[in-house]
């Protein structure tokens, strides 16, 4: 078989049979209840969040949902967050780090929501916030990057102690499509600016970006959702484990040596 | 000499060359008017794109603006390549046009006498945009400001991330966020001031964050674009969208302010506060 190029990636990890965010809760969580709203506007069901049970380790779950067919992605906006999505993250973070639970996040989204009523609710303030947010929250925050990882509306939940990224993922600062239109000037460009991106997991571990590959069952995640999920709950719990044991002053200082050292400046 | 013989051809000029067109009203003024009233369009009001120089000079109380990070530049870190050329080549061309060496021109100043950390992008440098050099530099002053105790003044103008440099460009964001935080946390103010235009990961990320944010007239600022937004939606989206305006009404700006009285405000601002 031919080597599996970046565009193979993105195909793999737009994937609608691959495991969303419920079969990861429901294979890799014993409990989960759900915590809805950000007590502003509504609850967006672009992104999930909860406290769930994983092993031993009582955390919140965050996460971006797709949806598994058209009602789901309806509902769902296909995974575009509008700014009450991320405000209710914020929300339950600070939750989480007031009673000490780490914080696990399922990054899967083609980016957040480019609609006009996200622009008139702060779209951009609200990924920023974020940011800002969890950067500096004081408990740790594993990062599961699952499928895409798009762009702003990705990172605002992607910052965290230690990021892991399945092996078909692909995450970027902007879709091999949108790159194309813009430096190519031609959209059917994208298996190039695929390329040139950098965007599959073994690209972003040379460049740091994501620090453990979580590897994925023969053919991809979606062949075997229970094989998938165990090896993200396995590498979830290595991670909360290192993790626990860091004092949480040293724990957000490290994490801001890490963001700081995205770059390479010494 | 008679009129059918040849004289000295007199070279009629481009009207690109006389005429400055205001993007926003479509007015047409002699170039030399609209320098004249300072890049602000004399029959809207829109406040224009000014070179990173020009905004220092403008804030900086005269002779107190001293440059930091010069050396803080592009990284070639996917040694990144598209239909049109190498990224090496575009920032380079970048570079020999602006005379920066960054999309963010850093360094300490006064206003009106007030100590602060000055930090000013250049939409010129490659549309302003976020790319490792650029974080490198606001992250480097806000740990600056924080050791030294003052204020820190962005003035962004920026497209978003910078694609070229891929992931690591999209991680400043997070970088630059992280800092700002910190800065914050310390009990430091963090002016944000948004010109034309401001969008992408750069509204959303320490654009957005000031203590305060403040903006211009007429200045662009969003996150997703409108085209984009367009298609999504299906729908035209009225003139005044992702305005500095239409912003100050949704909540995201504190206060429009005139470029003639951008100095004065900021000082203002750090008097109430003790800075």
């Amino acid at each position: 078989m031919a080597k599996k190029t970046a565009m193979d990636c993105v195909k793999l990890a737009r994937d609608p049979k691959r495991p969303h965010i419920w079969d990861f809760i429901g294979n890799i969580c014993s409990d989960f209840e759900e915590l809805r709203g950000d007590r502003l506007v509504s609850d967006d069901r672009a992104l999930i969040g909860g406290f769930a049970t994983i092993g031993d380790e009582k955390v919140l779950v965050l996460g971006h949902h797709k949806g598994a067919n058209v009602e789901e992605n309806l509902a769902a906006n296909f995974g575009m967050v509008n700014p009450d999505g991320y405000r209710k993250a914020m929300r339950l973070a600070k939750l989480a780090e007031k009673f000490g639970n780490p914080v696990v996040t399922f990054v899967d989204t083609p980016g957040a929501y480019p609609g006009d009523t996200a622009e008139a609710r702060g779209q951009a303030e609200a990924i920023a916030k974020s940011l800002e947010v969890f950067a500096l929250l004081r408990t740790p925050i594993v990062v599961v990057i699952t499928g895409e990882g798009g762009s702003g509306g990705a990172l605002a939940i992607a910052v965290g102690d230690r990021v892991l990224m399945m092996e078909n993922a692909v995450y970027s600062v902007i879709s091999p499509e949108g790159c194309a239109g813009i430096l190519w000037r031609d959209g059917t460009k994208a298996p190039e600016a695929a390329e040139a991106l950098k965007i599959t997991a073994a690209d972003l571990k040379r460049l740091n970006a994501v620090d453990v590959i979580v590897k994925e069952p023969k053919g991809g995640a979606q062949n075997d959702h229970r094989a998938a999920c165990e090896n993200v709950k396995k590498a979830v719990l290595a991670a909360l484990k290192g993790l626990k044991k860091i004092d949480v002053d040293e724990l957000v200082a490290k994490r801001y040596g890490k963001l700081r050292a995205m770059g390479d400046f010494s | 000499m008679g009129w059918f013989e040849k004289g000295e051809k007199v070279r009629i000029p481009a009207a690109k060359e006389l005429w400055a067109v205001c993007p926003k009203c479509k007015s047409h003024f002699e170039k030399t008017r609209w320098k004249k009233n300072g890049a602000i369009c004399p029959k809207c009001n829109y406040h224009g794109r000014l070179a990173a120089r020009e905004r220092i000079a403008q804030i900086a109380d005269e002779g107190s603006f001293n440059e930091l990070f010069r050396c803080v530049s592009y990284s070639d870190h996917l040694e990144f390549r598209d239909a049109t050329g190498s990224y090496v080549d575009k920032v380079e061309a970048a570079i020999a046009k602006t005379g920066e060496t960054e999309s963010i021109v850093m360094g300490t100043c006064e206003i009106d006498s007030h100590p602060v950390m000055l930090g000013v992008m250049d939409f010129a440098f490659m549309g302003g945009s976020l790319g490792t050099g650029t974080g490198e530099r606001i992250v480097r002053a806000c740990e600056q400001a924080l050791a030294e105790r003052r204020p820190l003044v962005l003035f962004s103008a920026s497209g978003g991330a910078r694609m070229h440099e891929g992931i690591l460009s999209l991680m400043q964001m997070a970088k630059t966020s992280a800092a700002i935080g910190r800065l914050k946390e310390a009990g430091l103010p963090y002016i944000s001031v948004l010109t034309d235009p401001t969008t992408g990961g750069v509204s959303a990320s320490y654009a957005m964050l000031g203590d305060i944010n403040i903006s211009e007239p007429k200045a662009l600022i969003g996150f997703a674009g409108r085209r984009v937004i367009e298609n999504t939606i299906h729908q035209k989206l009225p003139d005044d969208f992702q305005s500095a305006e239409y912003l100050e009404k949704h909540g995201f700006v504190d206060r429009i302010v005139q470029r003639g009285e951008l100095k004065k405000f900021i000082s203002k601002m750090l008097n109430y506060w003790g800075f």
